[in-house]
Parts: structure tokens; C-alpha cells; sequence
């Protein structure tokens, strides 16, 4: 099959998880990735402590994300490298970075420059904050972001105080929006010649993800964000939406009308919840009953009654239990990659099919400069 | 400014959040997208409601999520209506749904089918859980993609039950993805003059959001992930990483150095844990102590005192605190829509720029079969 971005280079300056999350998405679509990193340390994301543990001596985190591209060192500060980089970003079609606002330019590297060198290159850029106003400098960290962006008020019960979301969020939604734009960038300039400057930054794409409760709030008169006493799942959302604990595990339920599943349960108390606008207004006490009623049987046993009359639930599962299930496996979601050097692990792939086809790709994450001679050999007569 | 997808159509049989949510994005960057919706009630998405907020009929979520469109109602039992979609589909570039397996085969409308009417079209769909196996069948839906995936052991304290995400973060990623593979298809297409098809899944979108805690477990002996104690904001990354309440409210801790942030407090108890062995090894130790320090001051206190020594830090807001912040109004991240019944929706834009502009767009969600007259008449249906 034919790769979308086969005949696409793109030189990656960015670091941590926003970028590099975008470039891992245009790698797997085809696209020749090469990671520009300082000498010595790198990419800070090798040394980012994770659990205590490494991964053939970096971080696994940093092996997840920079599988499939490759990297060549060079010290931007120095002009004979950055000559050697420029002359890269010329044969190139598409340029990310994440430094914070002014860094690029102060390196000469910014796109105003860049696009008099190469009109057709598409450049990516993520901050944290955007480039102006009070917060432009403060660092565009994954946390940080979540505890300004309100994100911390959603998740948890009522009376838990602020809970982050347990993974890279501002990170990971952001580098997929640069990917969009960068696509969308890509396919107007295979219709018009020209390139573009695509810019994103994390606090936006963490209020992107927010838009239904930004939006409410803008319609509720701002009200509090309210979570429900127990079992929240969403601070929006009517009963019985929630994760209930069972007698063997949890139960997971989406949304349903209350009278129905009282009927379902044999819970002739739910059955009294006649109007709908009742399951949002009365939500923290229908979830109490529930989760009274739900604790007395397996997980397993409310399932065999609900599932059967269309009832959105599921079971709660762990990765040692879903990575067991038939149901995971038939996705073919893993694979192995193998590094240069020859040392292999186990990682996902790309979560995107094409054609009927996974996207799957054996090449596992550089050592640091791996390919810079390479590279500068290919070059040559362009460097 | 012309907008990257000008001249793209987009034909929209998604309902609920995820296909509807790549249709924005596409028609944020400048794409025209035509929601196909069975008549009178049109999409299911309509009547979902979050606080019971509804505006002219249908639900705030639907306006929110489906601005930017037009609505052309067709029912798709009905052949000659189907036979108008399908002329329709001969001048798209791009059709995206999130029926379950088969619905589509049964109406005709099936990848195999459409292609030889339009080659050169872009099919994408979304699935809860893929295309085959034992849980094809399963309702795709936010929630009980969350709590299959694992995701809901990340979350929250060691203590606490599992804990999903408070919002639809499957829907939102896997709609990320489609609008991904959709472009990416496009971009092929100006190489080959030929569609594609583009298949998502809710729970493949929620395994890649964990990708790098799952590569993680699948290459530390796969020990299940562990939250901390208190304040956790993420099981796999050590002290002071997490949230902690002061005297007046609540601040947040990212990585850094312990000694750097022994010195910036000047915590003698503090010292002598080494960042690489200790960080994660006596995660709750540490944070208590953090904890039991921070809680004798205000956050504008420790903000003062920790800023300048370079220590990842911040406030935490509530959406009041945040929309009064110059930070946040600099952005312009708002705007405002006008329905034809008079009413205003007051929303967000697309998060994405151009050239540095920003992306508004004045269109609402579109009143079911709004356009369909108007749609008829255009391409001679």
C-alpha cells in the first residue's frame, strides 16, 4: 500500500510529548522523520524518570513516542551545524517545533525566514500559552496547563478538590491538532505550491477538548462546576452515568433512562424517577441507590441482564485483563520494534487504518545522532 | 485568508460526538460539511443533553459540536431518498459515519459499493471497538470505551475506585484520528487521483492515548500502574509531581529536582532524596511532606516563592477563575453565533491557526433539513 506522506521529510525539532506526538502520527502515515537533537543530552524526554524503570537505558516514554524516525545532532548555536540544517529544512516539506515563543527566532529558524528559503514548507509550531499576552513564557508544561485550564474540576467525586486527568492530555491533544493542520497545510499546498504556518498551543487544545462544559458554562449563567457526590463520570452528565463497584469489580453505566433500569435491576426504587429532567436534578441520590443495589451482584450477572435489553454498560477492565480478551487482541494493537543497535520492545501502533490495513512500522527509536552522518552523506551535494 | 480545505465536501451520516467532532474540525479548516440526518428528529445527538440545556430543540452539546454545517434530511430506508443521497455522494470528496457494523451494507452505502460510484472518495468510519471479534456488537460509547481500555486506573488516588475522565475523551480522540487519516487520505489523493478508506476505533483511539504507559507495562514486567497516594496527577511519574492544597486553595507541582525544590522551599526534610531512585520509590513519603508544608501557606505565596527559581509550578483554576484571566482573554477563544429564531450561542473556536490568524466562523448548527432544499436545488437532485 501506498503511505499518504511516503514522499514527505519532516525535520522535527520538537521535544518532550506535543511535538513529538505529531510527528510520530505523520511517521506512521508514511512520512521520513528526522529528529533534530542537541549534542550530549538530546531530547530531554530520554532522561524523563519513569517508574523507576528504563527502557534499554532511556526513558520508555521517549522509546513510545520516537519509534520510526530517525536523529541527527547538531548544535543550533553553532553556525557550521545550523548552515548543515538549514540546508536540510530546504529539501524539506514540513518543520515543527515547540520551543517557547521567541526561541526560533532568536535562532534564526523561524518561519518568516524559513519560507523565503522555501516557499512550500509547512511549519508547525506549539506553545503552551500562545505566543502573547501574560502567560506566553510560563512553561508550557502538561500539568500546569490542565490546573489553569479548569480540566481539574471534572473528574473524581464532589468533595475530592482538584483531580488531573492521569495522562499527558494538553500534550497529546495538542499534538494532534498540529497534525491536522499540518495536513490540512500539506494538502493545500499540493493544490496551490504554497506552504503555511500552522501554530496551535496546549491551553487552547485543552479548552477544544472542554468545549461542551466552556460552552454550558458560558449558558448557565457560570454556574460552579458541580461533580455528583459519588460515582461521577461526568460533572454534566444526568444518572446514572458513572462506574459502579459490584460484587466481584465494577459496572460501568453509561447513559439510560432510570425507571427502565430500576425495572431491569429489580430496583423498584429507581422506578419512581419518572421525568427525565429528575435523573440530572436528583442524580447524586438516584446514584446512591444504585450503588447500593449493584454492590449485592458480579459484575458478570448484571451485564447477562442488561446488555440483552440494550443498556450501555461494561465491564471495568484492567490492561492484565484486557490485554488477555479476545476482544483486544483481534485488533492487532501491538507491535515490536527493533533499534539499530539491535535491542527490541513492544509498543502500539498507530491507532488509524487505511484501506483495510494496520499501520505498522518495525523501526524502533534512534540513539541519540544516530543518523547524522548518514543523513549529511545523503545530503551531501545539498549540504 | 483562503482556508486549506476550500473546495472540499464532506458528507456527514455521524452521529453523537466523535464523527461529528472531525466534521468540525474539517469544517473549521474551511471544508463544506453536509450533515445527512433522518427527517424530523435528524441525529440522535440532537436529544443528548448535558445539564438539560437545550436551545431552539436541540441540545447545547449538538450546537456546540455541530457548528459550521449544513442539514440535509433523507431517509435512507426510503429509495428514492437514498438514490438522492447517492448523487449527492458523486460530488463529495469525503463521507464519514459511525453506524455500527453493518448498517451501512444493509442501506448500499458500504465502502466497496461507494467507491465504484466515486473512486475518488474518502471514506471514513468510526467503531467502538473495530470490525470484528467478540465485541463488535458492543454500544460504542465514551464511557465504556474508557473503562475497557484500562484508562480509569490512571486517574485519581490509590485509593479511589476506578476514575474515568470526566469527559469524552474516547470520542474526542478517535474523532482526532479520523479528521487525521481523512486529511492524510486527501493529501494522497492530489498524488494518486484516488479516495480511500479510513477506519477508527473508540478503544484503538484510547490505547493509543495511553501508548506510552502501555509500552511501559508491556516492557517493566508488566507491573499494573500505581497512583500515588495523594494529590496523584500521574501513576507512572515520581514526586512532587501532583496537586496540592495550601492554605487558600490548591497548587500544581510538575517534574523537577527535589534538591531544587529543597533549596527553593528551604526544607531541610527535603533534602538528600535523589531524583532518579527516590522520586518514584518514595512517591507518598514525599508528597506528604510537601503536602504538610504547602498547607501552612497561600498558593500566591508559594507561586512568589517558587517562580522565580525556575520550579514548574501553577495555579488551579475553576472556569471563573480562568475566563477573568488576560491570558485567557487574549486568546479570543470565544465567539459568538447567531440562530435564525434570534437566540445566541456563545461557544469556543477551533484551536488551530493559520498564517497566525485565528479560525472563527459565524455559522450554527444547522436546524434538521434546514438545507435540504436549498442542497436539491444546487446539484440538481
Amino acid at each position: 500500500m501506498l503511505l499518504p506522506l511516503e514522499d514527505i521529510l519532516v525535520i522535527d525539532f520538537s521535544h518532550l510529548l506535543s511535538g513529538p506526538a505529531a510527528t510520530l502520527k505523520l511517521a506512521d502515515l508514511g512520512a521520513r522523520v528526522i529528529k533534530i537533537e542537541r549534542p550530549i543530552k538530546g531530547d530531554l524526554c530520554r532522561e524523563l524518570y519513569v517508574s523507576n524503570s528504563t527502557l534499554n537505558g532511556e526513558s520508555s516514554f521517549f522509546r513510545a513516542i520516537n519509534r520510526n524516525k530517525e536523529s541527527y545532532v547538531a548544535d543550533l548555536k553553532n553556525e557550521v551545524d545550523k548552515q548543515q540544517v538549514l540546508r536540510l529544512i530546504k529539501n524539506a516539506d514540513v518543520v515543527v517545533h515547540n520551543f517557547r515563543p521567541g526561541v526560533m527566532h532568536h535562532l534564526g529558524l523561524d518561519y518568516e525566514f524559513l519560507k523565503t528559503e522555501n516557499p512550500g514548507l509547512v511549519y508547525g509550531e506549539i506553545s503552551g500559552y500562545g505566543t502573547e499576552g501574560p502567560w506566553k513564557h510560563k512553561p508550557g508544561q502538561d500539568l500546569l496547563v490542565q490546573a489553569l485550564s479548569g480540566v481539574t474540576e471534572l473528574s473524581g467525586n464532589a468533595n475530592k478538590g482538584p483531580i488531573a486527568l492521569g495522562l499527558a492530555m494538553a500534550d497529546m491533544l495538542a499534538g494532534g491538532h498540529l497534525a491536522q493542520g499540518l495536513l490540512a497545510g500539506l494538502y493545500q499546498r499540493a493544490n496551490t505550491g504554497h506552504g503555511c504556518k500552522v501554530s496551535v498551543n496546549m491551553l487552547e487544545s485543552l479548552l477544544d477538548l472542554q468545549f461542551e462544559t466552556v460552552t454550558t458554562y458560558y449558558h448557565d449563567g457560570g454556574e460552579p462546576t458541580q461533580r455528583t457526590a459519588s460515582n461521577n463520570a461526568h460533572a454534566y452528565l444526568s444518572a446514572p452515568y458513572g462506574i459502579y463497584e459490584t460484587e466481584n469489580g465494577h459496572l460501568a453505566l453509561a447513559m439510560g433512562a432510570v425507571p427502565i433500569l430500576g425495572q431491569l435491576l429489580d430496583c423498584p426504587e429507581l422506578e419512581t424517577y419518572e421525568d427525565p429532567k429528575s435523573w440530572f436534578t436528583e442524580r447524586d441520590a438516584i446514584k446512591q441507590t444504585l450503588a447500593e443495589h449493584l454492590k449485592i451482584g458480579t459484575t458478570e450477572h448484571w451485564l447477562s441482564i442488561l446488555e440483552p435489553a440494550d443498556i450501555w454498560c461494561a465491564d471495568v477492565m484492567d490492561w492484565e485483563r484486557l490485554l488477555e480478551h479476545d476482544g483486544f487482541k483481534v485488533l492487532e494493537m501491538l507491535q515490536t520494534v527493533t533499534m539499530g543497535e539491535g535491542f527490541s520492545y513492544q509498543t502500539t501502533r498507530c491507532p488509524i487504518r487505511l484501506d483495510g490495513e494496520i499501520l505498522t512500522s518495525t523501526k524502533g527509536s534512534p540513539s541519540l545522532g544516530e543518523h547524522t552522518e548518514i543523513i549529511k552523506d545523503e545530503f551531501k551535494s545539498n549540504l | 485568508m483562503k482556508l486549506p480545505l476550500e473546495g472540499i465536501l464532506v458528507l456527514e451520516f455521524s452521529q453523537f460526538m466523535a464523527g461529528p467532532s472531525a466534521g468540525l474540525k474539517l469544517a473549521d479548516l474551511g471544508a463544506r460539511v453536509i450533515k445527512i440526518e433522518r427527517p424530523v428528529h435528524g441525529e440522535g445527538g440532537r436529544q443528548i443533553a448535558i445539564k438539560n440545556l437545550f436551545v431552539n430543540g436541540s441540545s447545547l452539546v449538538f450546537h456546540t459540536v455541530n457548528r459550521n454545517k449544513e442539514s440535509f434530511t433523507a431517509n435512507l430506508k426510503d429509495p428514492n431518498d437514498l438514490n438522492l443521497v447517492k448523487k449527492l455522494i458523486l460530488k463529495a470528496d469525503v463521507l464519514t459515519h459511525n453506524f455500527r457494523p453493518g448498517v451501512m451494507e444493509k442501506l448500499g452505502l458500504d465502502y466497496e459499493t461507494v467507491q465504484k460510484l466515486n473512486p475518488r472518495l474518502v471514506y471514513a468510519s468510526i467503531t467502538g471497538y473495530g470490525t470484528k471479534g467478540p465485541w463488535v456488537k458492543k454500544p460504542g460509547q465514551d464511557l465504556l470505551a474508557q473503562s475497557i481500555s484500562g484508562l480509569t486506573h490512571l486517574t485519581g488516588d490509590f485509593d479511589d475506585p476506578p476514575t474515568p475522565m470526566g469527559l469524552a475523551v474516547a470520542d474526542i480522540f478517535c474523532g482526532t484520528h479520523l479528521a487525521q487519516g481523512i486529511l492524510a487520505a486527501l493529501v494522497r489523493r492530489t498524488k494518486t487521483n484516488l479516495g480511500g478508506l479510513v477506519e477508527v476505533s473508540l478503544l484503538e483511539s484510547m490505547l493509543d492515548f495511553q501508548f506510552e504507559a502501555l509500552t511501559t507495562y508491556l516492557n517493566d514486567g508488566q507491573k499494573p500502574p500505581k497512583r500515588a497516594k495523594k494529590g496523584s496527577a500521574h501513576a507512572y511519574l515520581g514526586a512532587p509531581y501532583g496537586i496540592y492544597k495550601t492554605a487558600d486553595g490548591h497548587l500544581a507541582l510538575a517534574m523537577g529536582s527535589l534538591e531544587k525544590l529543597a533549596e527553593a522551599f528551604e526544607l531541610k526534610s527535603l533534602r538528600g532524596f535523589s531524583d532518579t531512585s527516590d522520586a518514584f520509590a518514595k512517591r507518598d513519603d514525599i508528597i506528604q511532606l510537601i503536602q504538610d508544608f504547602l498547607i501552612e501557606n497561600t498558593t500566591g505565596h508559594w507561586l512568589k516563592m517558587l517562580g522565580p527559581n525556575g520550579i514548574w509550578c501553577s495555579d488551579v483554576y475553576d472556569y471563573k477563575k480562568l475566563l477573568n484571566q488576560k491570558g485567557y482573554q487574549i486568546l479570543q477563544f470565544d465567539q459568538k453565533l447567531s440562530l435564525r429564531n434570534g437566540e445566541t450561542i456563545h461557544t469556543t473556536r477551533c484551536p488551530i491557526r493559520i498564517n497566525d490568524k485565528r479560525l472563527f466562523s459565524s455559522i450554527p448548527a444547522p436546524e434538521v433539513g434546514q438545507h435540504t432544499e436549498a442542497i436539491q436545488k444546487e446539484f440538481n437532485l
